[in-house]
């Protein structure tokens, strides 16, 4: 059996959106089966409406390449800017867009499932994601998948 | 194996100025286009692929014959025998 990567997606924001696509896509290319559940904020990034505009927030977040005091991350306009500066950085060092690697992985069989507690809890409908990740899951399918894995990653 | 520098590829996957995932996922695709037994060059800039080019060739069934540097480090030649 080939080694097998399951991850769980549940951050929604710009910079936490690479990891698991990265990770599963690099794991494809590699031989291995991948799959990775989107569950509560993850589930933006297979949002059709969302998944090519998710942002970093300067607020709290000492970790930015230019730190931003949270009092002036709290100003309209900031997470914006914070957004495109890291944007302009990715697009440097020409990192794929979110889209892209999206569609890196429809191409090499990567599942990608959300989660439909998720979508009940914040009334989100399958029109309402993309058409990659029509196969919606529970915790039940995807611990069935995760227990033959070789690798389980919480993102 | 002779001097990695007198390797003939069969064929050549230009990945310069792509970073992680790209030089892996590319390399999977373009090697899929091989017979097996032939040689792939892989030339990037990604000093990443140092380590990712060798462990995608051990873990997809390939052979990782070696590399070669130039422009100081700064450009990276890999060869791999599609398995």
């Amino acid at each position: 059996m080939a080694d097998r990567l399951a991850i769980i997606a549940s951050k929604g924001t710009l910079d936490m959106a690479y990891p698991p696509l990265i990770l599963a896509t690099t794991a494809a290319a590699m031989g291995m089966e991948a799959g990775i559940f989107f569950t509560f904020y993850g589930l933006n990034i297979v949002n059709k409406k969302k998944y090519h505009k998710l942002q970093v927030a300067p607020i709290a977040n000492p970790a930015m390449p230019m730190p931003v005091p949270n009092i002036i991350g709290t100003l309209p306009g900031m997470t914006a800017m914070a957004t495109k500066m890291m944007k302009g950085m990715m697009g440097k060092a020409n990192l794929p867009t979110i889209p892209e690697l999206i569609s890196i992985c429809a191409e090499t069989d990567v599942k990608l499932w959300p989660c439909q507690m998720t979508m009940d809890v914040m009334s989100i409908a399958p029109e309402d994601l993309i058409d990659e990740a029509d196969n919606t899951c529970g915790a039940g399918a995807f611990l069935d998948y995760a227990a033959d894995a070789s690798m389980s990653l919480f993102i | 194996m002779g001097d990695v520098a007198d390797i003939k590829p069969d064929s050549i996957l230009d990945v310069k100025g792509l970073c992680c995932p790209m030089p892996v996922v590319k390399a999977k695709k373009a090697i899929d286009g091989l017979e097996s037994g032939q040689i792939m060059e892989i030339v990037g800039t990604d000093a990443g692929s140092k380590g990712d080019i060798p462990a995608w060739a051990k873990r997809a069934g390939h052979e990782f014959i070696g590399s070669t540097e130039e422009d100081g480090g700064e450009v990276f030649h890999f060869f791999v025998k599609k398995g």
